[in-house]
């Protein structure tokens, strides 16, 4: 074969590819909903997700059967988190809005303040040990309540285990719905946070404005 | 580790549409193109990790589009009509028409070739799994379907 040939072929390819179009499967096609949904009816949807726009940049919320699985911030680097879900839950995975229809209105009115406590079924399954013993701990924060990690240690029954509950905060698989933002530094000062110390601040300085 | 199958589906899921749209003509792509990821997402946990995705994704796909053929061989509807191509934004020009006609009208082993080659962007050893014919084969047979479509569209326009 020539070189002309090369070409030719190559420029024949091309036609041929776009003689047999493929828009109607690109993402967030209605071809590609349908899957989802019908996933979904088969018992085959074993973790939705879905990318919503938040004041803090885009979050993924991923919810498996039992309920919400996962919040997920930007720079957590939502393809890394979707690996995760794979390896942890199921590499069935699908965007599949439906499912979480709840959890992305509740957060919109959360970030509106027109919501102080969210009623949603978690999924924990990502939480494991002495971190899910803290995470149902800080399910029992209120809005707008901070604690030290100190006193949730304590309230975990672990007083000396200080570092662990600020680990289990940097690990908390569902930010903003357990709210591990509430929990703070000893001096009062904010601390670290999954979704960025000015996050945290924030979310801080909306639910004290409430 | 296995692929989240949302990625699946963003990776592989325009190529297969390309090759279920070939494979059926006038028949509904969409149809197979489901029936296709849906068989593929029941399966998918058990597909070993190291496996060959658009390969293994294109021969369901070539499974789907025959049950769809002889379903509708049984209920036959008209075949003059040109495919619609539902749902896909960029409307066929007439040389795209011309195009597929011409594919169609290739040998079955040079079709098959030219569409899992060029179409599913598959490497000739998984053609040649497809088509059932030795790598030599496949590569020749998508070489003489590539020549013979360039010579059958050049006819048209005369």
């Amino acid at each position: 074969m020539t070189a002309t040939d090369t070409a030719r072929d190559r420029a024949l390819v091309k036609r041929l590819v776009a003689a047999f179009p493929s828009a109607d499967v690109a993402p967030g096609a209605p071809l590609l909903e349908r899957l989802a949904e019908r996933a979904e009816r088969e018992g085959l949807l074993d973790v939705a997700v879905r990318t919503i726009d938040s004041p803090f940049g885009a979050l993924l919320l991923a919810a498996s059967r039992a309920g919400l699985v996962r919040v997920a911030f930007a720079r957590e680097g939502h393809a890394a988190v979707l690996a995760q879900l794979a390896a942890e839950i199921s590499p069935r995975i699908l965007q599949a809005p439906h499912r979480l229809d709840d959890a992305a209105r509740q957060l919109d009115e959360y970030f509106a303040r027109r919501r102080r406590r969210f009623e949603l079924r978690l999924d924990l399954q990502l939480a494991h040990g002495f971190r899910r013993a803290v995470l149902m701990r800080l399910q029992r924060l209120a809005y707008g309540e901070t604690a030290s990690y100190a006193r949730i240690a304590r309230a975990a029954g672990k007083p000396a285990a200080v570092r662990a509950v600020g680990s289990a905060c940097a690990h908390n698989p569902l930010p903003l719905v357990v709210p591990c933002h509430r929990v703070v530094r000893s001096d009062g000062t904010p601390g670290e946070y999954l979704g960025g110390r000015a996050a945290k601040q924030a979310l801080l300085a909306l639910e004290a404005a409430a | 580790m296995r692929q989240p199958f949302e990625e699946i589906v963003a990776e592989h899921g325009p190529a297969v549409m390309r090759v279920c749209r070939a494979l059926l003509g006038a028949f509904d792509a969409q149809d197979a193109w489901s029936e296709t990821f849906m068989a593929a997402l029941k399966a998918y946990p058990r597909l070993r990790a190291d496996s060959n995705v658009r390969g293994w994704l294109v021969t369901i796909a070539q499974r789907k589009a025959i049950d769809q053929l002889r379903t509708a061989a049984r209920a036959p509807v008209a075949s003059d009509v040109l495919p619609e191509l539902a749902g896909a934004s960029d409307a066929p020009t007439q040389s795209d028409r011309a195009l597929r006609s011409a594919l169609d009208t290739l040998p079955p082993m040079q079709r098959g070739a030219v569409i899992h080659r060029y179409l599913g962007d598959l490497p000739y050893a998984d053609v040649a799994l497809l088509l059932g014919c030795s790598e030599a084969a496949a590569r020749r047979n998508a070489a003489d379907g590539l020549a013979n479509l360039r010579a059958r569209i050049r006819k048209e326009h005369r």
